[in-house]
């Protein structure tokens, strides 16, 4: 009972993060039907940004509480600033090419990016700095610490905040008319170039802050860390209902949770004769049912087939 | 005068053979010994290429985990053909299995060809992306499962992977020596390059006549409209079955030929990253055309080996020392190159006529 908790604990708290970066994804898509490959780089860079900046506030003496919000704003803005570029260069020049010219580039931006990286971090782990005391709490026989209580209520934090973006203000449903028809928000005055950098811009701070999240969780960062991080929560966003925002934080949380059961268990399950290496399996067998017996994900519309 | 142009066309065909099939003594000469090996792998790259081509290109489905179907056909002739087997049972087969890769060749193309089927039927329903992203699903199970069948029994050898493959035989002689014919001598690399072109000859061949068939228009009916397609009584799932049958055959006789030539598998040669270098060949060089696709599988396998040996030297030219690593200013370089190329070309390189076609008139009709 206390490992099933346990198990239930990671795999939300590691299910917040997939979620968060899913959003990214599935704004993205629901916005341009484009999927972003870039995007778990860009968590890797919000990763990177927000360590680097907090090794060296900490250097200069600032107190860990300050420097932990600063150089987390700073990792968005960089981030934020990031998915304007990767939008304006390598997409928006390409919105009526053919469909797959912007994945190409998608995959062109994620190389340089992966390699910049190690150029300027290099290929070592970096170690998170320790800040506050990580204390651990106990419920019911599982461990739960305040890093991990702080990933949960600060994605759900965000992705409260995101909800009311979407469905209560003005941008918002500039967002959801254009991601409705593109030409029609066009013809009643969106600024649909406008909406769609913004959007870009809200998925990549949601990233630097899952990136950051990622780090502090695991104590280590990786020029590396964001292509495994990016496709599990691009599988957590189709596994939701791709384009639909509910359906990307239901996704995470989901695959987070069906992961750390899947891997807990599947030692008992088979006998000893698969071990938590296949851990990674789940995510894409659960992908792969649910599209077989449900192509259009969790909460997905059923679209009709484009002619 | 028409006889006097056809000739002239067959002079320059002519050429290009003659020229092709010199191309392993022209890199020696001209660029160094290790260039060979180089277009070997180019070579096994345009089998992939034309072989996802047929997927993608005609068919229209995009397919991200195409290189499982490489890895199946490669881990084939590992097995049966090393003394690997011999560690998993050793009762069985005291020495490993050795079968000759001429037979090895056509089970794995039968079995990638399954595999292809059993990928494709439950996931054709699907729409474009989450095919793609189901693909990459299956080439990942793939990828993991020989990095873990290691245990408990020993099937895959787990990340150290197969090694001591046979290598190819053709009427008994072993390409992995050197061989001399006509006074010629011909190293391995240069046995192999002979082969593989010749395969990829022969894949380009079939594509090309898959291309003009029956089967071919009705691809490339589905990729255009697929309810109009079915509407005109082609039968869509058993098409679509067939391109993913195809498109993975021609990626299990490659891997096949791979883990002959290499005479070494593991599941490092199968990452994802590999699926979508053959995606990017089969875009970046021209989606369902032929010529297109090779120029494409050329370009991305010879690019990074030109970068691998310039980005030293200009550095060191630069700068008087190498101050970036060079791996990652080559990975760099061949990104921004990727991008490039697609901002300025997206339909790629050399697309096939009939499709620029339809680009200039769909950006006609939006015109209007």
């Amino acid at each position: 009972m206390e490992i099933f908790l346990q198990q239930i604990i990671n795999g939300l708290v590691q299910g917040s993060v997939y979620a968060l970066v899913a959003l990214g994804y599935t704004m993205v898509y629901g916005i341009l039907g484009l999927i972003n490959f870039a995007h778990g780089e860009v968590v890797m860079t919000g990763a990177m940004l927000a360590l680097s900046a907090l090794t060296a506030l900490i250097g200069w003496g600032v107190s860990p509480l300050l420097a932990l919000p600063v150089s987390l704003m700073l990792a968005m803005a960089g981030c934020m600033a990031l998915g304007y570029g990767i939008e304006r260069i390598a997409y928006r020049p390409l919105r009526h090419a053919p469909r797959l010219a912007p994945l190409i580039t998608a995959i062109g931006v994620s190389i340089v990016l992966q390699n910049l990286a190690m150029m300027i971090w290099g290929r070592e782990y970096h170690a998170f700095p320790q800040l506050i005391i990580n204390r651990p709490h106990l419920i019911f026989g599982a461990i739960i610490n305040d890093i991990q209580i702080i990933i949960v209520v600060m994605a759900i934090g965000l992705m409260a905040g995101l909800m009311v973006v979407v469905h209560r203000t003005r941008l918002g449903r500039a967002m959801r008319a254009v991601a409705e028809n593109q030409h029609a928000a066009q013809l009643m005055g969106v600024d649909v170039n406008r909406v769609i950098s913004i959007t870009f811009m809200i998925g990549s701070a949601l990233a630097a802050v899952a990136g950051l999240m990622v780090s502090a969780n695991y104590g280590l960062a990786h020029y590396y860390m964001g292509f495994l991080l990016g496709l599990k929560a691009f599988t957590a966003a189709v596994l939701g209902g791709i384009g639909n925002l509910r359906g990307a934080m239901l996704g995470g949380l989901l695959l987070g949770l069906i992961e750390s059961l899947g891997a807990g268990y599947i030692g008992d399950i088979t006998g000893g004769f698969m071990g938590s290496q296949y851990q990674d399996v789940f995510a894409f067998l659960v992908l792969i049912a649910v599209l077989v017996f449900r192509p259009s994900g969790l909460l997905g519309e059923r679209l009709a087939e484009r002619a | 005068m028409k006889n006097f142009k056809f000739s002239k066309r067959g002079l320059l065909f002519f050429l290009m053979f003659v020229a092709v099939l010199a191309l392993p003594f022209i890199t020696d000469a001209l660029l160094g010994r290790g260039w060979v090996r180089i277009v070997d792998f180019a070579m096994l790259y345009i089998m992939l290429a034309l072989g996802l081509n047929i997927v993608v290109g005609y068919a229209g489905l995009l397919d991200l985990g195409y290189i499982a179907f490489f890895a199946v056909g490669a881990y084939c002739y590992a097995l049966t053909g090393s003394p690997h087997l011999a560690l998993a049972f050793p009762q069985l087969f005291p020495d490993g299995v050795h079968l000759s890769f001429w037979i090895v060749l056509p089970m794995a193309a039968m079995l990638a060809g399954g595999m292809g089927v059993l990928l494709g039927a439950p996931t054709l329903r699907l729409r474009g992306d989450y095919l793609a992203i189901v693909t990459l699903g299956f080439g990942e199970i793939i990828r993991i499962f020989m990095n873990n069948l290691n245990a408990p029994v020993n099937l895959t050898n787990g990340p150290q992977g197969i090694s001591r493959i046979d290598p190819v035989r053709i009427a008994g002689v072993s390409l992995n020596t050197t061989q001399s014919v006509f006074g010629i001598t011909l190293p391995s690399v240069h046995l192999y390059f002979y082969l593989f072109l010749g395969f990829a000859a022969l894949v380009a061949f079939v594509s090309h006549r898959l291309e003009k068939s029956r089967i071919g228009r009705a691809w490339m009916a589905i990729r255009e409209d697929e309810i109009a397609a079915s509407a005109m009584g082609i039968n869509t799932r058993n098409l679509k079955l067939l391109a993913f049958a195809m498109g993975a055959m021609f990626g299990g006789v490659s891997g096949t030929l791979f883990a002959g030539f290499q005479g070494f598998v593991s599941p490092e040669s199968f990452s994802l990253m590999e699926s979508v270098m053959v995606l990017c060949m089969v875009v970046l060089g021209g989606m369902g055309h032929i010529y297109g696709v090779i120029l494409g599988g050329l370009m991305l396998a010879l690019l990074p080996e030109m970068l691998r040996h310039s980005v030293v030297p200009l550095q060191q030219a630069m700068f008087g020392k190498v101050i970036i690593d060079p791996e990652s200013l080559r990975m760099l370089l061949f990104g921004i190159a990727l991008i490039v190329v697609m901002l300025y070309r997206p339909a790629g390189l050399w697309p096939s006529p009939v499709r620029r076609r339809e680009l200039a008139s769909d950006e006609a009709a939006e015109r209007v």
